[in-house]
């Protein structure tokens, strides 16, 4: 199984780290590919789109011309997650709390909608226990995060929580092969989200 | 990295220095900022920052019009400086933290985080950054340091510090202190990436040489007495074979080659000061320095990043030998 982690800016080596602990744990043989371009979109089973900057991730797909050619497979059902940055990437509607409306490339491609730094900026950025349906109890690190505010068609969420200032959000949404993570696994050490992932690369 | 599941050494020292703080706060010195929900300023949450950073650009901006030029051309994040370094060096005088009024109009007119700097040992100026909102605090060597002898304990922030360093004696020494991100100090305002280069060897030459003496009990404490630092550190760094943050270059970057250079030295990514806006091209330069750090490793797309520049644009620079020893700004804060 080979296992694509987009690598044009962000957190992609603690992908990487902690997507080699997954595979360890499922006893499945593997590897983890960097990918940069669109040669290497070819021979991967599924694709790891890291935290980072949106923007700057979106406009680097744009330019090396990725964008619509990642957007399509992984409509057309190549397994994918998308964390903070990732979900962003994926998720059909964007907006940002401070700023309203933003004109950043997207793939949207998940019946989601997120709030971009719902939370606030980085001093209020916060680590917590999330329960994930069905799943148990993980630790899960917020990092100038978004927020999952609006699912619908086949997207349900995983994951959610009740904040005091912005009300009920989901942390952790899946829609057929794709799962949006509002938050870091990998910086927290979770391999959870990787599992899942590689349990829907050998379904 | 892999290095975050790593950091319990750098969890346990914060968890002395922030019950330091609690307890300050306890006795009335109601200093931390409100964190709604969960656990905030965490060192994962500190050193995780920065991580998101990785393969991007940084770049100081003196308004809010350079702000939006930064974001669209693809920035990681903006630096929100009075004066870039270039004109710190130029004008003389005591060169303090930007305006409070300019980084707030910067904060609520991007998304992208923002960063300012504060003067070395500067504590009162690192708590307004922090309660202004700023998401990364540059203790920098380019503002006149007020503390001779010590940094700031910045420990006790909910945000993240990045420091400067030119060898790893020095980025140890920040670490030690709370810094969830280094970069090199290079020799900032001149243009030109020597400073840099040197810094980036120095650093990694010495995490190699650690790193094949991590056996070696005896020389790794002797390493770190030298070092003034502890020697649990001193072991993190050579089991790890890397710093255990993030290690961004800086100084003197001023052309997509020396970004994919430093790139190529070893950098986490880059920080340019005046090399963009003290460029005529800054719009294409800097969507340029964006592309050479992501795609460092591909020399079609450097040279590509290097066709969207005009070398007669770029900042003239300095020689970093034509400058007295009181010029240099790289010897601050050590």
């Amino acid at each position: 199984m080979r296992i694509g982690v987009l690598a044009l800016q962000g957190d992609y080596m603690d992908h990487v780290e902690i997507t080699r602990k997954a595979l360890q744990t499922k006893k499945v043989s593997g590897g983890v590919v960097l990918v940069k371009d669109k040669d290497s979109l070819k021979s991967i089973d599924a694709i790891i789109i890291p935290g980072g900057e949106s923007t700057v991730i979106g406009r680097l797909l744009e330019r090396t011309g990725m964008l619509e050619e990642l957007g399509s497979i992984i409509a057309g059902g190549l397994p994918a997650l998308g964390t903070c940055a990732g979900a962003i990437l994926m998720a059909k509607k964007v907006r940002d709390k401070v700023a309203g409306e933003v004109k950043q490339p997207i793939m949207g491609v998940m019946s989601i909608g997120v709030l971009r730094n719902a939370f606030g900026r980085q001093r209020e950025s916060f680590e917590m226990e999330l329960e994930v349906g069905g799943y148990g109890r993980i630790r899960a690190a917020f990092i100038r995060a978004p927020a999952i505010v609006e699912l619908w068609g086949d997207a349900r969420e995983l994951s959610w929580f009740e904040h005091p200032e912005i009300g009920r959000v989901a942390a952790l949404a899946v829609e057929g092969s794709m799962i949006a993570s509002a938050f870091h696994p990998e910086i927290t050490g979770e391999t959870l989200l990787h599992e899942i992932l590689i349990d829907m690369v050998k379904r | 990295m892999g290095w975050l599941s790593r950091t319990g050494y750098l969890e346990a020292l914060s968890r002395f220095f922030y019950d330091l703080a609690e307890l300050s706060d306890s006795m009335g010195l109601k200093r931390q900022p409100p964190c709604p929900i969960g656990s905030c300023g965490t060192v994962k949450v500190k050193v995780g920052l920065p991580s998101m950073l990785v393969g991007g650009v940084i770049m100081d901006v003196t308004s809010v019009e350079q702000a939006e030029i930064a974001e669209d051309a693809g920035a990681v994040g903006v630096m929100v400086l009075d004066k870039l370094p270039y004109d710190v060096r130029r004008s003389g005088g005591v060169a303090r933290m930007a305006d409070v009024k300019v980084i707030e109009e910067v904060m609520s007119s991007i998304t992208i985080p923002v960063s300012a700097k504060c003067r070395i040992g500067h504590y009162m100026e690192a708590v307004i950054l922090e309660r202004a909102g700023v998401d990364l605090i540059d203790e920098s060597e380019v503002l006149t340091p007020v503390d001779e002898a010590h940094h700031i304990n910045k420990w006790v922030f909910k945000v993240p510090f990045v420091n400067g360093a030119r060898e790893l004696p020095e980025a140890l020494r920040r670490i030690s202190e709370g810094a969830s991100m280094i970069r090199t100090k290079g020799e900032a305002g001149t243009g030109n990436v020597a400073e840099a280069v040197r810094h980036m060897k120095a650093l990694n030459n010495d995490i190699r040489f650690l790193a094949s003496r991590r056996g070696d009990e005896e020389f790794l404490r002797d390493y770190a007495r030298n070092a003034k630092v502890s020697y649990e550190l001193v072991k993190l760094v050579a089991d790890l074979g890397r710093l255990p943050v993030v290690n961004f270059a800086a100084g003197g970057i001023a052309t997509p080659a020396d970004a994919a250079l430093m790139m190529w030295l070893g950098s986490d990514g880059v920080f340019v000061g005046s090399g963009i806006f003290k460029s005529g091209d800054a719009r294409a330069r800097a969507e340029a320095i964006v592309l050479a750090t992501s795609k460092w490793d591909d020399p079609e797309a450097v040279l590509e990043a290097q066709r969207m520049v005009v070398e007669k644009s770029a900042m003239t620079g300095i020689d970093v030998k034509t400058l007295k020893p009181e010029e240099l700004l790289q010897v601050r804060g050590v």
